[in-house]
């Protein structure tokens, strides 16, 4: 343990899972309303919306994650020119956030549709017959029944995106992934405590989110 | 019938091992009679050479071939040796696993812009240096950028946990720092002015800048403020060898070899051919 003694180390190891945590947070709100408004898009009378979601949902889910980040950095900030902050490593930050929100996105839009199918046809069609439109059936009645019923599948999106956010390093963030490389570098006789300390610290933040989801899951669940 | 097949297995197990203790045996034999760098050239006429596969100018491959500065030096050597260059087989090696492949003799040497310092001296064994390299910076054609010193506030772009990073974090903690896992990534980045320069060593960046696709786009700055003497890697006990192919560059810095090599590689970019300081060649660890 010699290496996380080292003041450096330890402050960088601190900060690149504080970076991962940064990456989670912010995808993990934008990516969650995106997947709702795509879900309703995919459930929508309205033939253009469904090919959106349609074509949202088999496009980004079939591209692996480190191209669209690349995209992001490359397409978007170097050929595009769109800077999100003027800091470098913030900037970097946000374009890790555009691709991995949009990216998880797509998995949220389909577990919340797969919700909105647990859902009985009768309650939209009771929720029709009393004149709601169809924003507003979605919003009174549909969704907060199919949101209980996919809290499990969230957590398992959620975990996989805490775990995503570590190919944010690809473009130049020193997150855990990078620490872990350059610690390994400069340490070759402690690989495998190096190696052992990153990963624990990953299962000591996601076992209990499982757990967690879960737990909400149970509470949570419409009892039919 | 549970105890016959433990023993059966274990019976397997045994014979296993001794068959593997045999074949130790015979490896140990052959190798006492063609000891080193030199006895396995001359007895197999054959060498494993490992060499970087993405460094323009130096070693970079295209398709199977090779071709670069590193690669002409292996050639060299490789005839010095008499080992024909048809004989030569390649191995791509990277940064990080230049020492393993020789201490593991998966390579027999290792010429791959391999700078020479005391760390890697107690697990290798270096000849040369052949070259010696320093850090600088590859900037636009047009840049006001001098040198490292004009770096305040400017970003840099590098490897990460590379050792031109390094030095720019604690040299030049002013300088923003953009890093990838390859330099290849830097290129479109200063082209599109994303950042101010990209940092490494000044005979890898003049490779770049000579690929055909950033021709008169690019110049590298040419105030180098690193020594990086590039060497040629062998096993650490390989005193013999190391000393053998210390006179084949003496050899080569004589008879224009050396000069050849680079003119057809490096030297296309228009710098003219260093010369190999021979005074300058490592006692083989003795």
């Amino acid at each position: 343990m010699h290496v996380f003694a080292d003041q450096a180390n330890l402050d960088a190891y601190l900060s690149s899972f504080l970076w991962i945590l940064k990456l989670t947070g912010a995808s993990a709100f934008l990516a969650l309303v995106l997947g709702v408004l795509l879900a309703a898009f995919r459930v929508s009378p309205v033939p253009v919306l469904r090919g959106v979601g349609a074509t949202w949902v088999s496009l980004f889910r079939n591209t692996p994650l480190t191209l669209i980040v690349f995209f992001c950095y490359f397409g978007l900030f170097s050929t595009l020119g769109l800077s999100l902050a003027d800091d470098l490593d913030l900037n970097n930050y946000w374009l890790g956030v555009v691709g991995l929100s949009v990216y998880t996105a797509a998995f949220v839009c389909e577990a919340v549709r797969s919700g909105i199918n647990t859902v009985p046809a009768g309650q939209a069609e009771a929720a029709r017959a009393i004149g709601l439109t169809f924003f507003q059936t979605l919003r009174i009645v549909v969704l907060p029944q199919a949101g209980r019923a996919v809290v499990a599948p969230l957590g398992s999106v959620l975990i996989a995106l805490c775990k995503n956010a570590t190919i944010v390093g690809t473009i130049g963030l020193m997150e855990s992934s990078n620490v872990m490389k350059d610690l390994i570098n400069s340490n070759g006789d402690a690989v495998i405590p190096i190696f052992l300390v990153f990963a624990g610290t990953f299962a000591a933040f996601l076992i209990p989110t499982g757990y967690l989801f879960g737990w909400l899951a149970n509470r949570l669940a419409v009892k039919r | 019938m549970r105890i016959k097949r433990v023993a059966a297995v274990a019976m397997a197990a045994a014979l296993t091992l001794g068959m593997a203790a045999c074949g130790g045996d015979g490896d140990g034999e052959s190798g006492s009679s063609a000891k080193g760098l030199v006895g396995k050239a001359q007895s197999q006429k054959k060498l494993v050479i490992g060499v970087k596969a993405d460094q323009p100018g130096l070693g970079l491959q295209t398709g199977s071939q090779y071709e670069g500065f590193d690669i002409e030096v292996a050639k060299i050597i490789a005839k010095g040796l008499g080992v024909d260059a048809g004989n030569i087989e390649w191995k791509t090696t990277v940064s990080n696993n230049r020492e393993p492949f020789i201490q593991q003799g998966t390579v027999d040497l290792v010429i791959a812009t391999y700078t020479i310092n005391d760390e890697r001296k107690q697990k290798v064994n270096f000849a040369g240096p052949y070259f010696i390299a320093g850090q600088d910076l590859l900037v636009k054609a047009d840049s006001p950028l001098t040198g490292p010193e004009a770096l305040d506030g400017k970003t840099v772009c590098s490897v990460t946990g590379s050792t031109p990073a390094k030095r720019i974090q604690t040299d030049h903690p002013k300088a923003k720092l953009q890093q990838f896992d390859s330099y290849s990534k830097c290129l479109p980045l200063l082209e599109n002015g994303k950042v101010d320069a990209v940092t490494t060593d000044d005979i890898i960046l003049a490779g770049y800048a000579a690929q055909d696709q950033y021709a008169g786009k690019f110049k590298v700055v040419g105030k180098p403020f690193s020594s990086e003497p590039y060497g040629i890697g062998l096993k650490k006990d390989d005193k013999a060898g190391c000393e053998k192919v210390n006179e084949i560059l003496k050899a080569a810095a004589g008879d224009g070899t050396y000069k050849a090599a680079w003119d057809s590689t490096l030297g296309k970019s228009g710098k003219a051919a260093p010369e190999l300081d021979t005074t300058k060649l490592t006692n083989c660890g003795s």
